[in-house]
């Protein structure tokens, strides 16, 4: 069963990256072939494991400060900033729907 | 060997540094380095020296020149990930591991090629260019090469690193460095160093810490660890190993460094043969190797079984699945704002960071990314992502039941195959190639278990082939004393190097003698 354009277009939503072309198409349709070997394998009664060290307890810090106050390091990587904030631009728009976006989907 | 060599003082860590960087010019044609930090190296060398004057070395490691994978954070260092959506990005931290190094005194000589955001097995799909494997240019190589005319360029056969930390198995294999840092999530550091001929080990999960590799899939990811000989490696490890309080990921255990024992006796070793690993595409050259290798231990006392890991062959569709849908995760930070490279679209937010992402990721990032929000999509999450869990837990089981019924190690090849030229290697695409290629080092990152690849002889092309030994969880000790023990009975030659042979052949002598010890 093919993936169809609607679900497409919800993962570039999603994901907020294109398929570019075809070929990004096609490789999703060929990864989910692919993945569908799965349901070869019976896995009743097996429960999904998350972490190898699933055995261990996790380690939590104690919420102590040990360090901080480099603004101006962390600031430094960032292309856009006014004073000490990182600048978006407004966000409160949503990408724009199928038929309005440059994407190869409208084809 | 050369640490002898610093602490005896017949040789000076600016020396050696000044050397590692001049032959790293010389085979710049290897496109190992994205960066060379030079100047700093160069200081962090002058350092080493003072403190061998003073007589008051940090440790076998003070001043030994080291690179690092791309994708550790190294702070001043660009760290790229060899991807446009970091270009130009300078960490402002250092990774960890890169600080333990640095702590121990090594000397950063810089950061080596990959591919894309460890996303490959051929080191060939980075910005910045492939990766050539150093072997392409020996000239046990060469002789095997039948020129097929004389207008074919020689420069055209040159064969792959494999992936991805291949800048970091190349820079080890070319003399450049001592020892390097790569990662491991299906493979990764295991697959270049069968190809490059170098010692490449996967530590357990959860032994080193993470904190500040720029992640992948969080659940397998682990740092490598890439040298000339499997005792540089055993060093190397108790230098990095031990829980990190800023990764929580890392056991509290604690964590003792060893020195490795010279095994003289294997007969109370169990070497496990799984025979699921003989996989389709198997050259009969790595067979006959893989069996040769059995017979050895077999010959010298050790009990040598056939074992079976039934759920072998779905490692790679679980790891497809399990790996796309954490990287479609952590790939979601770079969205422009923080770091790394950003749009000039400046219509939303959303717009910023599609197109930011569109113009940063190159097409293999952008498919695993895809493809794992389409298995995490709430209608198929069940059926994929939660179906992969499940099927990862059968796979960590079945390597329990084979250590549990009294096996110690195991015995596998590393890879399919040697390492195939260049050309040949991108007619088939990345997602084709890393599934081929992934499928005997996947499972060991599924169940979290150390692994290691021994170079153990050359093919009929006069291409490096390694082994695999796959060890109990956090039974590092005895995983290396046996690689170590294979290393010595194998004794991989030397790779003959014509740009090394011209540059001064006293300091690399000592290398000669840390592969055959």
């Amino acid at each position: 069963q093919k993936v169809t354009v609607e679900v497409l277009d919800h993962l570039e939503h999603l994901a907020l990256v294109d398929f570019r072309d075809l070929e990004g198409v096609e490789w999703l349709q060929e990864a989910i072939e692919f993945a569908d070997q799965l349901h070869e394998v019976n896995t009743d009664g097996m429960e999904p494991m998350d972490s190898v060290l699933e055995d261990r307890c996790l380690y939590l810090r104690e919420d102590d400060v040990t360090e901080g106050n480099c603004t101006k390091e962390l600031l430094q990587n960032a292309r856009e900033k006014v004073e000490e904030y990182f600048v978006a631009p407004p966000g409160n728009i949503p990408l724009p729907k199928l038929e309005e976006r440059e994407t190869f989907l409208q084809g | 060997q050369v640490s002898a060599a610093l602490r005896e003082g017949r040789v000076t860590p600016t020396e050696l540094c000044q050397k590692c960087l001049s032959l790293i010019k010389s085979t710049k044609f290897l496109n190992a380095y994205i960066t060379v930090a030079e100047e700093t190296a160069l200081k962090q060398a002058e350092e080493s020296e003072k403190r061998y004057r003073r007589g008051q070395p940090l440790g076998v490691l003070d001043g030994i020149p080291v690179a690092v994978k791309d994708n550790f954070n190294t702070a001043g260092i660009e760290t790229t990930c060899a991807s446009n959506m970091l270009k130009g990005y300078i960490s402002p931290y250092n990774a960890t591991v890169v600080q333990k190094l640095l702590d121990q005194g090594a000397v950063l000589l810089g950061k080596t090629n990959l591919d894309e955001f460890a996303m490959g097995s051929g080191s060939t799909d980075g910005i910045f260019g492939p990766v050539r494997n150093p072997w392409s240019y020996s000239s046990q190589y060469k002789e095997k090469s039948v020129p097929k005319s004389h207008s074919e360029d020689k420069e055209s056969n040159w064969v792959i690193t494999g992936g991805s930390s291949g800048g970091s198995a190349a820079a080890v294999s070319s003399f450049t460095c001592f020892a390097a840092l790569g990662s491991d999530t299906g493979g990764s550091t295991r697959n270049p160093a069968a190809h490059c001929g170098v010692v490449g080990l996967k530590p357990t999960y959860g032994l080193i810490s993470r904190h500040g590799l720029i992640p992948l899939v969080n659940s397998m990811d682990v740092p490598g660890i890439l040298t000339r000989c499997v005792d540089d490696a055993a060093v190397v490890l108790g230098s990095l190993a031990g829980h990190d309080p800023k990764d929580s990921t890392t056991i509290q255990d604690n964590f003792k460094p060893f020195e490795l024992p010279n095994l003289t006796d294997v007969s109370k070793l169990s070497i496990g043969i799984p025979k699921e690993y003989h996989a389709p595409g198997l050259s009969s050259e790595i067979l006959a190797l893989w069996s040769k290798a059995a017979d050895l231990f077999k010959n010298a006392g050790a009990k040598v079984i056939e074992v079976s890991l039934p759920h072998t062959r779905y490692s790679i569709v679980c790891y497809h699945v399990l790996c796309t849908a954490e990287v479609a995760s952590n790939m979601a930070r770079f969205d422009g704002l923080e770091y790394g490279h950003r749009s000039d679209m400046n219509e939303s937010t959303e717009s910023m960071y599609a197109a930011t992402r569109r113009e940063g990721f190159n097409d293999v990032v952008r498919g695993r990314i895809l493809s794992g929000n389409y298995f995490l999509l709430k209608q198929n999450y069940e059926d994929y992502f939660v179906k992969a869990q499940k099927v990862r837990r059968l796979i960590a089981s079945d390597f329990v039941k084979v250590f549990r019924s009294g096996v110690d190690v195991l015995l596998t090849p590393t890879t399919l195959s040697d390492a195939v030229p260049y050309m040949e290697f991108i007619k088939e695409d990345n997602r084709t190639r890393s599934t081929q290629d992934d499928i005997l080092t996947q499972a060991a990152n599924m169940a979290g278990l150390p692994a290691i690849n021994v170079p153990t002889a050359l093919s009929e092309r006069g291409l490096p082939v390694g082994l695999q030994f796959i060890g109990r969880s956090f039974q590092e000790k005895q995983l290396l004393t046996v690689a170590k023990w294979f290393e010595k009975q194998v004794k991989f030659p030397m790779i003959q190097l014509e740009v090394v042979k011209k540059h001064d052949h006293g300091v690399f002598q000592h290398q000669k003698s840390a592969s055959v010890s």
